[in-house]
């Protein structure tokens, strides 16, 4: 899919064609949202839990030097070969030598947002490697050559009728069988045969404590697992930032996680990887790609608490109602609005106007990232860099001059409320964005002010 | 590749901000319940099924109801199944379990906020086996059931194997219009015994 010439308004704009479907996508997302809130609710410790869950990443962008030692030094001790990347690049470059050393030409993957930031499946598949994707929801959305549009739930847009006819033309489903029990069934089967066959499994991590260098990788359905303890070789890929403390620390993640992502008390797999098992070899990729750069912005540094959980995107207005794929980055919403401008500027430079700034994204957030005061501070840096566009900076020129000066102001609300009565046209036409998928309600009658002097 | 770590950790070092206190986690350690109760609303909510037996000897019979056209039927403790697979499914690289129809392990403890089971290499044996077995039936005896994922780490203490594993119900997905699904990839259904 070719978005890197579309913007988010753009992107957003062909979503909100189908309206019906677009319902469809923000009702389905905002029972996500309310199936979290009950289990926020039901626990009378969660708002200390997520304060403590902040202050321990706190700690840990503080200490990460130190923390980034610790975790080297004790996964080498555990067996492990640690290997570092500074870019994106330099990530799909060492996973493509091990696997060349393997000599493998297909391997199965659970899900990492990491390997889609660094897009690893392209830079793969362009020397002859095959990755097979085995969360269903990335599997799914692999099948259509598309990418994950959610961080948690990869095919949330996707209508379970154009994953039967997926499943039909790639897994020989019977034809028009949208029937969520049998295509889930053809799925096992069909990505059993991939872990049996695999000789190389890459993986995501959640959680790495630097303690103990572990690994902890959550899933519900056992995917990372059936790769990795199959597998001769387990990759395992993360971002610098994924880095706990302690063992003990876990405790206060795990309670988090899946209650912000899914409204689940935890994930049915909690697996804690320490040391390759007999015979295996387990490799750790650890990937800068930005982040230390991002460390460095005082402002946005607080980012790198994210844990990937996607409540921001659940309870987000306009992410409900625009869809993954309109951020056209790998991670999408809200988080991944203030993460974006950090890879690049310019090519994000939209990315943290898709936002009402409601905050709500920040009150659902369980490390407490101040996502909405991020978005706002972007849109500074943005502008100030001049990454914005020449219409918008100048429309908030105007407006500067008009909003401070009360006799303008009095006058151009006078004219549009006019104009607006005599010749709504001139308003309500397709060269306003603001009319596009909107009526304008009818101007009032005065002003606040003529009202309040009247009334008071 | 060491340049990359040195150029990674010197900006690291660089960019990082002032270093601070980690949080005491004691406020998190609440006094709710570690009763059978509590976890088995939680466990069952979770999609596992729970059975209760006040001797072990029990343990075997149950199984043959709950479970009874499982083919082949590997248990890490033979005394907890009559038909128990007799080949050596302890060596290989987890293949050899590709045929498992049901898996029965042993559990060091339970959680009663979520469900949830902890299992270990120790008990495991093969790493691969509660996931790669059609369905898994774990044992857990009652008085290892500990209130929240504090006290069970507080329990666990550091890690005494290569591998350890939170288990909350079968493996499940529900990526297809959010309908539930039992049986992803892992097992599709979990039965926990519970010994009194």
């Amino acid at each position: 899919m070719n978005t890197a010439i579309k913007d988010h308004a753009e992107l957003a704009e062909a979503f909100n064609a189908n309206e019906p479907r677009v319902n469809w996508h923000d009702e389905t997302l905002w029972w996500v949202r309310q199936k979290r809130d009950k289990m926020a609710w039901s626990l009378p410790e969660w708002e200390t839990l997520r304060e403590t869950a902040s202050l321990i990443k706190h700690n840990v962008l503080g200490n990460l030097h130190a923390y980034l030692e610790e975790f080297e030094r004790n996964a080498q001790q555990n067996g492990a070969i640690v290997h570092w990347a500074a870019d994106a690049e330099e990530h799909n470059r060492i996973v493509l030598e091990l696997l060349q050393q393997q000599g493998v030409k297909r391997m199965v993957k659970s899900k990492s947002m990491l390997t889609e930031e660094c897009h690893l499946n392209h830079y793969l598949a362009d020397h002859g490697i095959e990755v097979i994707d085995t969360d269903l929801g990335e599997r799914i959305v692999q099948l259509a050559k598309e990418p994950p549009s959610h961080i948690v739930l990869p095919c949330i847009h996707k209508k379970k009728e154009e994953i039967g006819d997926l499943f039909h033309i790639h897994l020989g489903t019977p034809a028009g069988n949208a029937d969520p029990q049998l295509l889930t069934a053809a799925a096992r089967l069909h990505l059993r045969s991939e872990f049996i066959q695999s000789r190389v499994a890459i993986t995501g991590v959640n959680f790495a404590v630097a303690e103990t260098g572990e690994m902890v990788v959550c899933t519900n359905e056992g995917n990372a697992d059936m790769g990795a303890h199959l597998a001769d070789v387990h990759i395992a890929c993360m971002g610098i930032e994924k880095l706990i403390p302690q063992r003990k620390h876990l405790g206060v993640f795990l309670r988090l996680l899946a209650r912000s992502a899914t409204g689940q008390p935890i994930t049915t797999y909690s697996s804690h990887f320490r040391t390759p098992k007999p015979g295996q070899q387990l490799h750790i990729v650890l990937v800068d790609n930005g982040r230390s750069r991002q460390l460095g912005r005082e402002d946005f540094r607080n980012s790198l608490k994210c844990i990937r959980c996607g409540a921001c995107m659940n309870t987000c207005p306009v992410y409900r109602r625009s869809g993954g794929h309109s951020y056209h980055n790998a991670i999408a919403g809200p988080i991944g609005a203030i993460l974006a401008p950090n890879l690049d500027m310019k090519q994000y430079a939209d990315l943290p106007f898709a936002s009402t700034l409601c905050g709500s994204c920040s009150n659902v957030c369980p490390v407490k990232i101040d996502i909405h005061q991020q978005l706002y501070k972007w849109r500074q840096v943005l502008v100030q860099d001049g990454q914005t566009k020449a219409a918008k900076t100048a429309g908030m020129k105007i407006m500067t001059t008009v909003l401070s000066r009360p006799g303008l102001y009095k006058f151009a609300g006078k004219m549009a409320r006019w104009v607006m009565r005599v010749a709504p046209g001139m308003v309500n036409n397709r060269f306003n964005p603001w009319y596009k998928q909107r009526e304008l309600p009818p101007p009032p009658a005065e002003s606040f002010e003529t009202w309040y002097k009247k009334n008071r | 590749m060491s340049n990359s770590r040195d150029k990674i950790m010197a900006a690291v070092k660089q960019n990082q901000p002032p270093a601070s206190q980690l949080p005491d986690l004691a406020p998190l350690i609440s006094g709710a319940p570690a009763s059978l109760e509590a976890f088995r609303k939680v466990a069952e909510g979770m999609g596992s099924h729970l059975l209760e037996v006040t001797d072990e000897a029990e343990i075997p019979a149950l199984l043959q109801e709950h479970y009874p056209d499982m083919e082949q039927v590997i248990t890490t403790d033979p005394l907890l199944h009559a038909r128990a697979a007799t080949f050596d499914w302890l060596t290989g690289d987890g293949r050899q379990l590709q045929q498992a129809d049901l898996a029965i392990v042993r559990a060091q403890l339970g959680v009663a906020e979520n469900g949830a089971l902890w299992l270990t290499e120790k008990e495991l044996q093969v790493r691969v086996l509660p996931f790669i077995a059609q369905h898994l039936a774990v044992v857990l005896d009652i008085n290892t059931i500990v209130p929240t994922m504090h006290h069970a780490y507080e329990k666990i203490g550091g890690p005494q194997t290569g591998f350890g594993v939170f288990i909350a119900g079968p493996s499940k997905t529900a990526d297809i219009e959010q309908s539930l699904v039992l049986g992803a990839h892992g097992a599709k259904s979990l039965t926990i015994i519970i010994k009194k």
